[in-house]
């Protein structure tokens, strides 16, 4: 029997080159720093930052998280110190990490907050990737730029013209056609797209009667969401052409293959990290694992390889 | 050495009274760090049913073993119960900022006040050994008398005692709050130290403030990640809001916003 060489688990993301394809999604791993004491950070495929706003902002009344069924719902609000602390205090330490680093960032008023957030990365060597997250549910807007087509393509257009930088797309699962809007970041220049935020939820303490979190609403994640990540990650893979980062309840090996196989070209651990500090670690063994059984040598062979006649 | 995440072998884990348990692992690493009013975040399930971790404060931590009180009342802590001397709990910690008991506070000649409601009582066991020099004295409340506990710890201690229940069948009749106020027009004391319930916590920093008693509150919230990563479990104080996870969980009462 012939030797088999080492699954090569390299993955390019525009113009972004990734050692492996596992990162941990925004909002779900702080600024790396707060898990140092718990995961070797430098083995990470790349980090996403917590979303980043032009000024600090304080998030919403407490409290901000509750568990659900498989899952959690949180209404944190994008608290955040703001570009300009996250440039002195943040930035340092994620920079000396040596994995690309990917900023999250948002508009607080108005769109054109994200021409600024653009302009101001841009010029930071530290910066790797930027990504657009136009898909926050708790902001308390009534629609989400990415819950609209035209929205969605202007603002992408807008920023693509500021960065030579890898641009991604962060997108929402609460719209009716999830390819639609897709295929409007992809044509307004977006180099690859994250797919799923969370889902809208609410939850009620039934005997105060009262909503379990501070802001009323929130957004769910976790195992629970799993299901809809895969359909929609699929759905968006058959119709574009750029790569697709998979994320919404991976909370294991198998839960990442799931993405894989729908048609991410990489994944993003989110909940989890709080379950398991270690997971996007064991996931990325795991994948190694299951590309030598399985003989493929690199990921192509794996994103998108759903079979789907009966076998 | 850091917090860490370890695999820790159970010791005992046995009912203590009511809805009490006390739990017993084995973990040099967070037994030679902990300090009074730290945390450890235990996983109970290793599916996704009960998804999140739960944050219980440290009791008692020797040589290398970990002691948790903790009190049932879901899922989780459910499970927790069911688990067995032997088996293994994946555990984080130990996390968050604890008392500052530091300062001496000796040479001011007043009593070092510790106030407990309910299962509030479990982390100021670990701080009384702490404070032991200075015989602290203790205030437990509770609604019955079954849910007063770890009185012999204390005893043992040398802390001196008041209890109070909600029908007065063990020591004071009424909230442990108003058997401070009357603890304080007897007693000089140099700070308090307390754990227990949200409104419980609100009058004691009330009286304290009124005192002009510094006061160190643990504080209790819903938690995701533990570690100060997801910015959840958040609490009101004068400069913006902090974590109860990693700024807490004790904050001096002066600092909280009501």
């Amino acid at each position: 029997m012939v030797k088999q060489t080492q699954p090569n688990l390299n993955v390019k993301i525009g113009n972004l080159n990734l050692k492996n394809p596992v990162m941990v999604a925004s909002g779900t791993f702080g600024y790396a720093r707060e898990f140092e004491n718990f995961i070797d950070l430098k083995k990470l495929g790349a980090m996403v930052t917590k979303t980043i706003t032009l000024k600090a902002r304080q998030g919403n009344p407490a409290p901000r998280t509750c568990e659900t069924p498989a899952g959690m719902l949180n209404s944190i609000g994008l608290e955040n110190p703001g570009i300009d602390e996250f440039i002195q205090e943040k930035l340092p330490f994620l920079q000396k990490l040596g994995i690309p680093v990917i900023v999250s960032i948002a508009a607080e008023e108005t769109p054109q907050e994200f021409a600024i957030l653009v302009k101001r990365l841009d010029q930071l060597p530290a910066v790797s990737a930027i990504e657009l997250n136009i898909s926050c549910p708790n902001l308390q807007k009534n629609k989400l730029i990415s819950q609209d087509v035209k929205d969605t393509f202007e603002l992408v257009s807008a920023v693509r013209k500021l960065t030579a930088k890898c641009l991604i797309t962060k997108l929402s699962p609460n719209v009716t056609s999830i390819t639609q809007i897709a295929l409007a970041a992809q044509s307004a220049g977006t180099d690859a797209l994250a797919l799923i935020n969370t889902l809208g939820g609410m939850s009620i303490d039934v005997h105060k009667r009262t909503p379990k979190l501070g802001a009323w609403v929130g957004g769910l994640s976790g195992p629970a969401i799993r299901p809809v990540a895969v359909k929609m990650v699929w759905e968006a893979y058959n119709k574009i052409k750029i790569p697709i980062i998979g994320m919404g309840g991976i909370i294991d090996t198998e839960s990442a293959l799931e993405l894989f196989i729908a048609g991410a070209a990489a994944v993003s651990v989110g909940t989890a990290n709080f379950v398991n500090p270690q997971v996007s670690l064991e996931i990325i063994a795991g994948l190694k694992q299951y590309m030598l059984k399985n003989n493929m040598q690199n990921l192509s062979q794996l994103t998108g390889r759903l079979r789907v006649c009966r076998s | 050495m850091p917090a860490a995440q370890i695999k820790a072998k159970i010791i005992s884990n046995l009912k203590l009274s009511n809805n009490y348990w006390h739990l017993e692992f084995e973990s040099g690493l967070i037994a030679k760090q902990a300090k009074p009013g730290q945390f450890v975040q235990i996983r109970v399930a290793d599916g996704a049913t009960p998804l999140l971790r739960r944050p219980l404060s440290i009791h008692a931590a020797g040589a290398l073993k970990v002691k948790i009180i903790y009190e049932v009342v879901g899922e989780g802590t459910g499970i927790l119960s069911t688990k067995k001397p032997g088996e293994f709990l994946d555990i984080l910690g130990p996390l968050g900022n604890g008392f500052d008991c530091a300062r001496p506070v000796e040479s001011r000649g007043g009593k070092n006040i510790l106030v407990a409601g309910g299962i509030g009582v479990a982390p100021l066991v670990f701080l009384a050994e702490k404070l032991k020099l200075s015989k602290p004295l203790v205030l437990i409340g509770a609604q019955t008398k079954k849910q007063i506990i770890c009185l012999p710890e204390f005893k043992a201690l040398g802390c001196g005692l008041k209890l109070a229940t909600d029908d007065g069948a063990l020591g004071f009749k009424g909230r442990v709050t108003d058997l401070l106020k009357i603890v304080l027009e007897q007693t000089k004391p140099a700070r308090i130290f307390s754990c227990g319930p949200y409104l419980m916590l609100k009058a004691v920093a009330q009286i304290a403030g009124e005192n002009r008693i510094n006061a160190q509150l643990s504080l209790e919230e819903h938690m995701a990640c533990g570690i100060g990563a997801c910015l959840g479990c958040v609490v009101e104080t004068k400069s913006g809001y902090k974590t109860v996870c990693k700024d807490g969980p004790v904050f001096f009462s002066e600092e909280l916003v009501w």
